[in-house]
């Protein structure tokens, strides 16, 4: 069997969600990769992505359509090689998640989104219900066609392969949507809901001033800050940083809850993450019992040294 | 300020609990063509029902005598019953209680869930013509020369701050002839009614319970459909009223909960540990092994029975069902005398609408020479008699009153004090060590309260509110040591920087909408007010 | 402009739902349904646009049992013109759904389709891109800002961090995600007014379509628990655990 992976670059260089995939592709048998890009950067990202080991080959499509992945010609794109592989894969990131579904429709195949676990060939796993609940699912279509939590699957190395690389033809597409602008996120740090770290507080930050001491280390980590229920009804911070039941659902690589004591709602927002730390001065606190890892300490002094032990 | 929009209706009325929605059906029955309303705080009907519950079908059958052939809820017949007085490691089961406890006996009744069942009454209601709309509050009694000519329903969409946010809604003016105030125990319109028209003047102060409630599946070997436990004595003292309950209905699945006496005195008691431990009691406990939790949710209720009861009608409407205060406490019911409270008021309405009579005077009339006061009547002593002598000799009263006397005692006995004047200071109270909770049987509160679906919008005022923050310290706290952050089943009373400067936290969120904090708040500083509509807990069906 | 928004009838979003004890699926008994919470933000912004002068007609559709007929009288509640139910067995597959509504898009004609991003049940988040697929119409997911111009739409989407914004030909899809806007409480008048708004039902065997299921659910199950890990003592220590034993950082 053989897979056909979408890999997304930026600057030329292969993310590391994509790796994940194939890394998750690896269990269906041998991968191709596809890589797409304007034709001034294809070559850059076409070269990293040969250095991943386990690659047969890797296709790339250049074209000033595929410059911002729109999902018309690229789910062209895959349909016009889709004959050649059994199972097309992706990340379940923007463009994934943008450009399989409607891939799949015109394969007349049933997509199956987040997949966490590989079965076999034909049998997947999946969260459903935000991850309330785990179903595992048997396709019956002659294809497949499947996005990949990453979170659940360690990334496939970044060096050590040397795959040929092999361009492909882009076929032609109606012109009906066009790239306008983006815009990145402005506070500079990432959004919490795709963040791959998130730094969070609750009541143990004691006032808005006494949040301020995460700012250091999510800065330093590249992280977006959270907040429990309590930090945001005690107006330390604003509404839209609540991780939580009725706030943000996060599943971030790394969660680091400081301060807070962990009640099922604040967990029922986080639990899907895939290392928690917890930083609390109440060893009792319930919050250990899901962390990973636990510094039982005063975050006022734990917090300044991990950033300082972070170099 | 945005206009407020009216609708105008025959009869309106508050709440979607068994009361109401018997005063709707009967309204439609007696007079067709009439445009009745219900508004409901909760989410949908049921979405803020809790009961046990043991249904006796009496009023039902009066309501809708072919209940039966209407795919009813009511499936699980109660085939036998135990009552137990517990003691910390033994039960020792009360022998005859068909002769000694004679009003609980059980035979013809059902085991239920009260949701499902109201969920049912409401589409019976709707097939008649009953407009019902779950998801409105009813905030405010609109009163107009004297006469109840309506509610105002809750602003939607007022921010936190009190500010109109982006999805602003005024509230709306429904108006109607009658009103009906369906709101169960303690409603927050109720109480505003009973001081505007001295309602209670001449009626003895009301006494509550505390009822919490956890729905459990449990191994299907160990599951009895029909079987009805209750119990009495441990964990709670002898001046302490209360007990447990453990229902068997349905597919595996079990009902059980505790309700504590709000008159308790202990300012450290804490009703929902109370009801964590009394699952370890021996026997208990088995029932739990290896079974799982499904729901959880809490609400208060009336116990102080027909000499509790208020001047029930007022120009313009009438109080029907726990609103009221209709609860039989010794028989542990509420839902046939609530639906035939809500008929009676039903048919008074009619008698009103014939005469162009302002008051609905004729419920009164006729409740004294009904059934229900009768049912009433002969349970009354029962009750205060705990209150008085506490729960052994209440009990062996009790048994002297209805096996011998038969409930026609040529005296009656009386409750002296509001449930909030009970409380000792802390300082000269024992503490109770409340076993830690394990996980598996016993839980903590705030994963209870997340088994209630709770959810109120965010952005909104806190709908909890001190009439006088300053109170709190020296009262609240200096002498009681913040009772409320013990009775909350909901975790929504929480006291910071005790060791420092002590105040209380407020996580009105968390809030399912029980009222004990309105009952039991010692200066009675706690008010209540309803929050945005479909706010509160969402209980699924089978509670 | 004529807008189609179909909607879905899915577990209350406060519902916290729990699995069979049997794994054969999640219980929904007795549960609370209400409109998806995307498809709200989805039919709030088509009422925005009829407002806003830019849309003639919201017609509302839906896929599922005969209770979805609530959910779409909810919608029109809000403010959408009328509504079409498509009789079908529980929760068909997005593929199955994208059909059905390419039928009724054909039978319609609307010039955009706004749907949820994705549904808070399945969470498949297929339904829009599979339609705009079978259509071969432009497609803008994840939609933080939808406005008209002069002959097409200008669509914000939100991505990876940061958003993007599309120009797109109409006839168009686009789905809605939180951001794009704060649904609207529908009113008690307005909620007895959509009683008597058009509601018009529909087998989705007369359209044509085959509603065979492609997946089938071999268990559910609850999600792992997690355990308690480690307690470390100090903070480079936690740092060398993080760099060398869970490589996060």
């Amino acid at each position: 069997m053989t897979a056909l992976v979408l890999l997304d670059a930026e600057g030329g260089s292969i993310l590391q969600t994509s790796r994940s995939a194939i890394a998750a592709a690896a269990r269906l048998g041998e991968i191709d990769a596809l890589v797409i890009g304007s034709p001034d950067t294809i070559e850059a990202a076409a070269a990293d992505a040969a250095r991943i080991p386990g690659l047969r080959k890797v296709l790339t499509a250049a074209s000033d359509a595929f410059a911002h992945s729109l999902a018309e010609p690229l789910a062209a794109l895959i349909v016009s090689l889709a004959p050649s592989y059994d199972h097309i894969v992706a990340a379940s990131t923007a463009i994934g998640k943008n450009a399989l579904p409607r891939a799949a429709a015109l394969l007349d195949v049933q997509i199956i989104p987040d997949v966490m676990e590989i079965v076999d060939a034909e049998t997947f796993v999946r969260p459903i219900f935000a991850g309330n609940a785990i179903v595992t699912l048997r396709s019956s279509d002659a294809k497949k066609v499947l996005t990949i939590r990453t979170t659940n699957f360690d990334p496939a190395p970044a060096e050590g392969g040397s795959a040929p690389i092999e361009s492909v033809a882009a076929p032609a597409h109606a012109d009906t949507s066009r790239f306008v602008s983006e815009a990145h996120s402005e506070s500079g740090r990432p959004q919490l809901e795709t963040a791959r770290i998130i730094v969070s507080g609750g009541r143990g930050m004691q006032s808005a001033e006494g949040f301020k001491i995460l700012d250091p280390l999510a800065d330093k980590l590249g992280a977006a800050i959270g907040a429990s229920r309590v930090a945001v009804d005690s107006g330390f911070v604003p509404n839209d940083y609540q991780v939580g039941q009725t706030g943000k659902i996060v599943a971030p690589d790394l969660y680091i809850a400081c301060g807070i004591s962990g009640a099922i709602q604040h967990l029922a927002g986080m639990k899907d993450s895939k290392v928690i730390v917890a930083i609390n001065k109440d060893e009792d606190a319930p919050i250990f019992q899901v962390a990973d890892y636990g510094i039982v300490g005063d975050l006022f002094t734990v917090v300044p040294e991990l950033e300082k032990a972070l170099g | 300020m945005t206009e407020r929009e009216t609708m105008t209706f025959d009869v309106l009325i508050v709440g979607g609990g068994p009361s109401g929605l018997a005063a709707a059906i009967r309204l439609k029955q007696l007079l067709p063509d009439l445009a009745v309303c219900l508004v409901e705080k909760g989410s949908e009907i049921g979405a803020h029902i809790v009961s046990g519950a043991v249904i006796d079908p009496h009023a039902l059958g009066e309501l809708l005598p072919d209940w039966r052939d209407r795919d009813s809820p009511l499936t699980t017949p109660v085939t036998d019953e135990d009552m137990y007085y517990l003691t910390q490691n033994r039960a020792f089961r009360v022998p005859a209680l068909g002769l000694l406890m004679p009003h609980l006996a059980n035979h013809g009744n059902f085991v239920i869930s009260l949701g499902d069942f109201c969920r049912w009454l409401a589409a019976q209601a709707e097939q008649l013509g009953v407009e019902i709309y779950p998801g409105f509050a009813a905030a405010d009694v609109l009163i107009e020369e004297g006469r109840v000519a309506g509610v105002l329903t809750g602003d939607m969409g007022i921010t936190r701050a009190g500010e109109e946010g982006p999805n602003y809604a005024p509230g709306m003016e429904l108006r109607a002839t009658y009103t009906l105030f369906a709101e169960g125990c303690r409603g927050s319109l109720t109480k505003t009614l009973m001081a505007r028209y001295a309602l209670r003047e001449g009626a003895d102060p009301q006494t509550y319970g505390l009822g919490i409630k956890e729905v459990w599946e449990i191994p299907a070997d160990r599951h009895r459909p029909g079987h009805v436990v209750h119990s009495f004595g441990w964990p709670l003292d002898d001046h302490t009223y209360g007990g447990a309950w453990l229902y068997h209905f349905g597919r595996n699945l079990v009902s059980y909960g505790f309700v504590t006496g709000l008159a308790y005195s202990n300012p450290w008691l804490s009703p929902y540990d109370e009801m964590q431990r009394t699952k370890l009691h021996p026997l208990f406990r088995p029932i739990f092994e290896g079974g799982r939790r499904l729901i959880y949710g809490a609400r208060a209720l009336s116990e102080g029975g027909l000499q509790s009861i208020p001047r029930l009608t007022f120009p313009g409407g009438a109080l029907v069902g726990d609103a009221a205060g209709f609860l039989n406490t010794p028989k542990i019911k509420g839902t046939h005398t609530a639906m035939k409270s809500g008929m009676l008021a039903a048919e008074a309405i009619a008698d009103a609408l014939a005469g162009k009579e302002a008051e609905p005077v004729s419920y009164t009339a006729r409740f004294r020479s009904s059934w229900l006061h009768e049912e009433l009547h002969g349970a009354r002593n029962i009750r205060p008699a705990f209150a008085k002598w506490g729960t052994r000799r209440g009990a062996l009263y009790a048994g002297f009153d209805a096996a011998l006397l038969r409930g026609r005692a040529p005296w009656t006995l009386h409750f002296t004090h509001g449930d909030n004047e009970a409380l000792a200071p802390a300082a000269s109270s024992p503490k109770p060590a409340y076993p830690k909770p394990d996980g598996k049987i016993t839980f903590d509160k705030l994963s209870s309260v997340f088994l209630s679906n709770t959810n109120h919008e965010e952005d909104q005022p806190v709908h909890l509110r001190l009439r006088d923050p300053d109170l709190w310290r020296p009262v609240n706290w200096d002498r009681f040591r913040a009772p409320e952050s013990r009775y909350c089943p909901a975790g929504v009373y929480e006291v910071a920087d005790a060791e420092t400067e002590p105040r209380l936290v407020i996580n009105a969120q968390n809030c399912v909408h029980c009222k004990t904090c309105d009952i039991k708040d010692p200066d009675q500083n706690i008010d209540w007010r309803t929050p945005e509509g479909g706010g509160g807990p969402n209980y699924p069906g089978g509670m | 402009m004529k807008i189609l928004v179909p909607i879905k009838r899915v577990v209350d979003y406060n519902v916290k739902v729990r699995v069979k004890m049997d794994g054969s699926g999640v219980d929904l008994t007795g549960v609370k349904m209400s409109m998806n919470p995307f498809d709200e933000i989805a039919v709030e912004e088509a009422i925005r646009l009829r407002e806003k002068g830019a849309a003639t007609e919201v017609v509302v559709v839906s896929v599922g049992v005969a209770q979805a007929a609530d959910t779409l009288r909810t919608a029109m509640a809000m403010g959408a013109d009328r509504a079409i139910l498509v009789q079908s067995e529980e929760s068909p597959e997005p593929l199955a759904v994208a059909k059905i509504l390419k039928a009724l898009v054909t039978r319609e004609s609307p010039d955009l389709v706004i749907l949820g991003k994705q549904a808070i049940d399945d969470d498949m988040n297929a339904t829009g891109q599979m339609l705009a697929g079978l259509l071969d119409w432009p497609q803008a997911t994840f939609a933080s800002k939808i406005e008209k111009t002069g002959d097409g739409i200008e669509v914000t989407r939100e991505v990876d961090g940061g958003s993007e914004t599309l120009a797109l030909a109409l006839p168009a899809v686009v789905t809605a995600d939180l951001r794009l806007n704060e649904p609207r409480y529908a009113s008690l008048p307005n909620i007895m007014k959509a009683k008597k708004k058009p509601l018009e039902t529909l087998q989705a065997a007369d359209l044509g379509v085959d509603m065979g299921r492609r997946l089938t659910v071999v268990s559910v199950a609850e999600p792992p628990g997690r355990k308690a890990g480690v307690k470390v003592g100090s903070a480079a220590e936690l740092v060398e655990k993080l760099r060398n034993e869970a490589k996060v950082i």
